[in-house]
């Protein structure tokens, strides 16, 4: 038997090495599912084995999933679905009329009668026409087409996809992409995977996150130095610093993009989580329209929605839409080439994206229902909103911005000299050394700033403001003893 | 080029399918129809591709309950439901954190992942599989994509190649082109059944390394649309093969659940490999899909798969882990995957149904096959093989020298001409043979019999009229 035989396999390398793979996925960062998650995960096996910790479970605060901290989904939503689902139940006068109407509604669209068949990739058209319906009612009139309507897999594959899109070029031409620091690290994911350049833009943290058009030349003609900046990325209501942008601001970026021949992508899946007294969400598109035709037959404008967040919250149907507007011809019939030759997005996401863009209306036998629960869904977030900012604002050491709107609050920390330097000496960034120790020492998990990126010297951390009141109220007194303690031990 | 007008060019570079056009047209048709514009026929029936539930196959009941009362949890409580629907749907939701609305861990459900190594191990006869190497997908185009993703090198000459076979179905290699690999075609012979031979593989390996860097064979077993299976002694070469030319192995196995030749079995590529034993079984690295599209459940809508990498390096699998850590992945899809993994047991309340149902679905198969062979063999100028597996039929046409001209004339593909025309004149619309990478010269159609009985009575019908008017009309 010759020695390779007796070996086995241990003197043949593998095909697929860390080598050999794509170099790009190496560098993919996902803060909200990396080390802190794994972590948590780990601590939950050990506290399921017995092993004793100053806390009895982990709060996994770092993810936006409303109904795993105990949201409740809307009734008629599901029962729409349900109808979907199992048509049969279409028989059972336990089911309201309304939600038997849309369900069939829903159901003459699919192949079969089935949320089993595939649709169409660009999505079910009756669906479509219903998306852009919503639209033109949310918009005041402004007219939307169904065949700029793309079903996606919730708003992150739509983005990916435009991203895939656009992105070309070599060197000094690859395609750059702004993106607003602190950002939803999907967009820098994305853009290492794919090759594309990360133009940072900062948002103003003393102006409560507030968007600045210097800031935003300032950044463009840096990278104009050494890239092809194609697009501008903007998430509003902001993830993760869930600021409401201001009208002006708003049209200050419409300009913007115009005058520099920019693509607008307005992530906008946060649209219904708006709770501050005064702060109101314009869609980028009615805004680009009242701006009048220089602007709304020009800026090439793509806006995202999905049906995890607002006040469905499910996440798990991985429901989502984008609608193009200005696109070149070219470009769109390139798009939808790339759509048609994947397979369509969930029908159960599509099905759930028509109720959601066709709630019960005024006369109907759920509205009462629908529109209660609706209400106290965004209630309870507003009431949480402003318990978490009034809570953080009153620990030393923290700084923190109202919660305008989404779902998530992001106060700056503080971290002493001492506990920087032993992060650094340990390759850790300051604020995850922090986090790292919380979740040690508190089972909550939470999302270091750093994944988030942030202006150098300042650190933060992102929490959802998503557990029940109660559990919320013990998680912000936890860390705050937890930072007085922090802050001693490192004085 | 102006700004606006930049796109990717991998995304230029994809070549817009056949069977899209063909796909509009039938949209159009439809419009036409409702609008009320007169036609001999009332709807298009489009057996293209394999949509079994837009074609008259029923989703499975015991399956839709599940999820109803997953989706809908009052249902869990009242005595509507048969209890084990009740009782699954209760399990399945504690195991999903309460609510279909929740995010799934990006790797899948943790119980839908053991589920699945479960099952492996009990499809593979003990041949163990563990659930860290099982990774839930969207299915098995979306698993294949994910794991060309951590294969090409973005800019670095040369590009990686993968071997995919022809004939093959469309997306699998626009999901190639648009990922930045080369796509090697190797040719399934057509007259032997659509056999693969090493000697094929071989040549398709050489020609490859003169453009790009090949680094695996793509295999799709039971074949789609060629419906052959393959002998446990092809399977042993094509591992040979990929060992001693060092190559990945990707094993599509979307269409192992229903087999229709007599005596037909069907083994994993895991199995094979496990029975070779060393050097092969722990050296060569292999990647199998599945999923809940097709088969009986034919759930491709609800978006459910997996893949499992077998050998494969684990840091690499950690890298795999990285990429597919940004977006999540569909809960209902993992349901579907579940349900159909660890279906009913005989003394279950629904279990007599469900045995009903997946009967019913294995005689219609069979029953379309036959029918299918009967007419089309009829037919001047369309010769059909039977199938062993897959839920297609692939049909050979003849075409007469008259109508291949005229085709070249309107610049349209001779078999593209000939689906168009039948799309136009009877409402029906199958795929034709080019869309799945045949080269010019012999032409074929591909069409789905996974339909109902009536349904697939219709599509002779209208083919058989068409063709035979076809074949006089360019005589």
């Amino acid at each position: 038997m010759s020695q390779k035989e007796v070996n086995g396999s241990s003197h043949r390398g593998k095909v697929l090495t860390l080598e050999t793979m794509n170099q790009n996925v190496r560098q993919v960062e996902y803060a909200v599912r990396g080390p802190m998650v794994l972590r948590a995960v780990q601590i939950e096996e050990e506290l399921k084995k017995g092993v004793k910790k100053p806390f009895t479970e982990v709060i996994k605060a770092n993810v936006g999933d409303a109904h795993a901290m105990g949201q409740k989904p809307i009734t008629f939503i599901r029962q729409v679905l349900a109808l979907c689902a199992y048509p049969a139940l279409l028989e059972d006068d336990k089911f309201p009329e309304d939600a038997k109407l849309r369900a069939r509604r829903i159901l003459d669209g699919c192949g079969g009668q089935s949320i089993g068949a595939y649709s169409a990739s660009q999505g079910i058209e009756c669906i479509r026409k219903d998306v852009a319906s919503y639209i033109e009612k949310r918009d005041g009139g402004i007219p939307s087409n169904h065949e700029n309507i793309y079903l996606s897999t919730g708003a992150s594959d739509a983005i990916v996809t435009m991203l895939k899109l656009l992105i070309c070029g070599e060197g000094r031409t690859r395609t750059g992409v702004m993106i607003s620091i602190p950002q939803y690290p999907l967009y820098s994911a994305a853009l290492t995977e794919l090759q594309g350049v990360q133009i940072n833009y900062y948002l103003d943290e003393d102006k409560c996150w507030g968007l600045d058009a210097g800031e935003l030349r300032r950044s463009l003609t840096a990278a104009r130095e050494h890239c092809n900046p194609r697009a501008l990325c903007i998430i509003n209501p902001g993830n993760p610093t869930g600021q409401v942008q201001s009208r002006q601001c708003i049209e200050d970026v419409i300009r913007f993009a115009k005058e520099e021949g920019l693509l607008l992508m307005a992530d906008e899946v946060y649209q219904d989580n708006v709770y501050a007294e005064g702060c109101v969400f314009h869609s980028f598109k009615k805004v680009l329209f009242e701006m009048g035709p220089e602007f709304s037959s020009v800026v090439e404008l793509v806006s995202f929605h999905s049906t995890s967040k607002c006040y469905m919250g499910e996440c798990g149907f991985r429901g989502g839409y984008m609608e193009v507007v200005n696109l070149d011809p070219e470009v769109k019939a390139q798009l939808t080439k790339l759509v048609s030759v994947r397979l369509c997005s969930p029908v159960s996401g599509q099905a759930l994206m028509d109720v959601v863009v066709n709630p019960p209306q005024p006369g109907e036998p759920s509205y009462a229902t629908f529109t209660k629960e609706r209400a106290a869904v965004l209630a309870d977030l507003a009431e949480k909103a402003k318990l978490t900012e009034e809570s953080f604002n009153n620990v030393p050491g923290f700084h923190c911005n109202p919660v305008q709107g989404a779902m998530y609050t992001f106060p700056r920390i503080t971290i002493p000299q001492k506990a920087i330097d032993q992060a650094k000496a340990a390759g850790q960034a300051p604020d995850q050394m922090y986090c790292m120790k919380l979740l040690e020492t508190t089972g909550i998990c939470l999302v270091p700033g750093s994944g988030f990126g942030q202006r150098e010297g300042t650190f933060h951390f992102r929490m959802t403001i998503l557990p029940p009141k109660e559990k919320l109220k013990y998680v912000l007194e936890k860390i705050a003893q937890f930072n007085a303690q922090f802050l001693q031990d490192y004085s | 080029m102006p700004q606006h007008r930049l796109v990717n060019p991998m995304v230029r570079n994809i070549m817009a399918l056949k069977r899209v056009a063909l796909v509009r047209q039938a949209v159009r048709i439809e419009e036409e129809i409702k609008q009320g514009m007169k036609k001999p026929y009332n709807e298009v029936i489009d057996v293209s591709r394999d949509n079994p539930h837009a074609t008259g196959m029923k989703p499975m009941s015991f399956f839709r309950q599940v999820i109803a009362s997953c989706i809908y949890p009052e249902l869990i409580d009242s005595d509507k439901m048969p209890l084990d629907v009740r009782e699954r749907a209760k399990t399945l939701l504690e195991c999903i954190g309460g609510s279909v609305g929740c995010y799934s861990d990006t790797i899948g459900i943790p119980i839908m992942r053991d589920s699945v190594s479960d099952f492996l191990t009990r499809r593979d006869e003990g041949v163990p599989s563990a659930s860290g190497n099982i990774f839930i997908t969207h299915g098995s185009d979306h698993g294949f994509g994910l794991l060309l993703k951590m294969l090409v090198r973005g800019d670095r000459s040369p590009s990686v190649g993968v071997l995919t076979p022809v004939p093959s179905q469309d997306f699998g290699n626009a999901t190639l082109v648009a990922s930045g690999a080369s796509a090697v075609p190797y040719y399934l012979d057509g007259q032997q059944g659509w056999r693969l031979h090493t000697e094929e593989l071989q040549r398709a390996l050489r020609s490859a390394r003169e453009v790009c860097d090949p680094i695996a064979l793509y295999v799709i077993n039971p074949g789609d649309p060629t419906g052959h299976v393959q002998s446990r002694e092809s399977m042993e070469e094509i591992i040979r093969f990929v060992y001693e030319e060092k190559l990945l192995l990707f094993a599509n196995e979307d269409h192992q659940d229903i087999l229709i030749g007599e005596g037909c079995m069907f083994i994993s590529y895991k199995k094979v490999l496990a029975e070779m034993g060393s050097p092969f079984s722990d050296a060569v690295e292999l990647a199998s899909f599945h999923s809940s599209s097709k088969g009986f459940m034919g759930e491709g809508g609800l978006h459910g798969g997996y893949l499992e990498l077998v050998n494969f390096d684990p840091s690499v699998q950690i890298e795999f882990d990285r990429l597919i850590s940004i977006q999540s992945l569909p809960i209902i899809g993992q349901l579907a995957l579940e349900v159909m993994l660890n279906p009913l047991q005989p003394g279950d309340p629904s279990y007599a149904q469900y045995q009903e149902e997946v009967q019913h679905i294995r005689e219609t198969m069979v029953h379309n096959v036959t029918r299918a062979l009967e007419v089309l063999n009829s037919l001047p100028g369309i010769s059909c093989e039977p199938i062993k597996g897959g839920a297609s039929m692939f049909p050979r046409l003849h075409l007469p020298h008259v109508a291949i001209h005229q085709a070249k004339e309107e610049e349209q593909l001779p078999d593209f001409f000939y689906c168009s025309r039948l799309l136009e004149q009877t409402g029906l619309c199958v795929c034709p043979g080019s869309d799945l990478g045949l080269p010019e010269g012999t032409y074929h159609i591909r069409l789905c019999i996974m339909t109902s009985v009536d349904t697939m009575e219709e599509v002779l019908r209208r083919l058989g009229k068409f063709h035979k008017q076809f074949m006089k009309d360019f005589s």
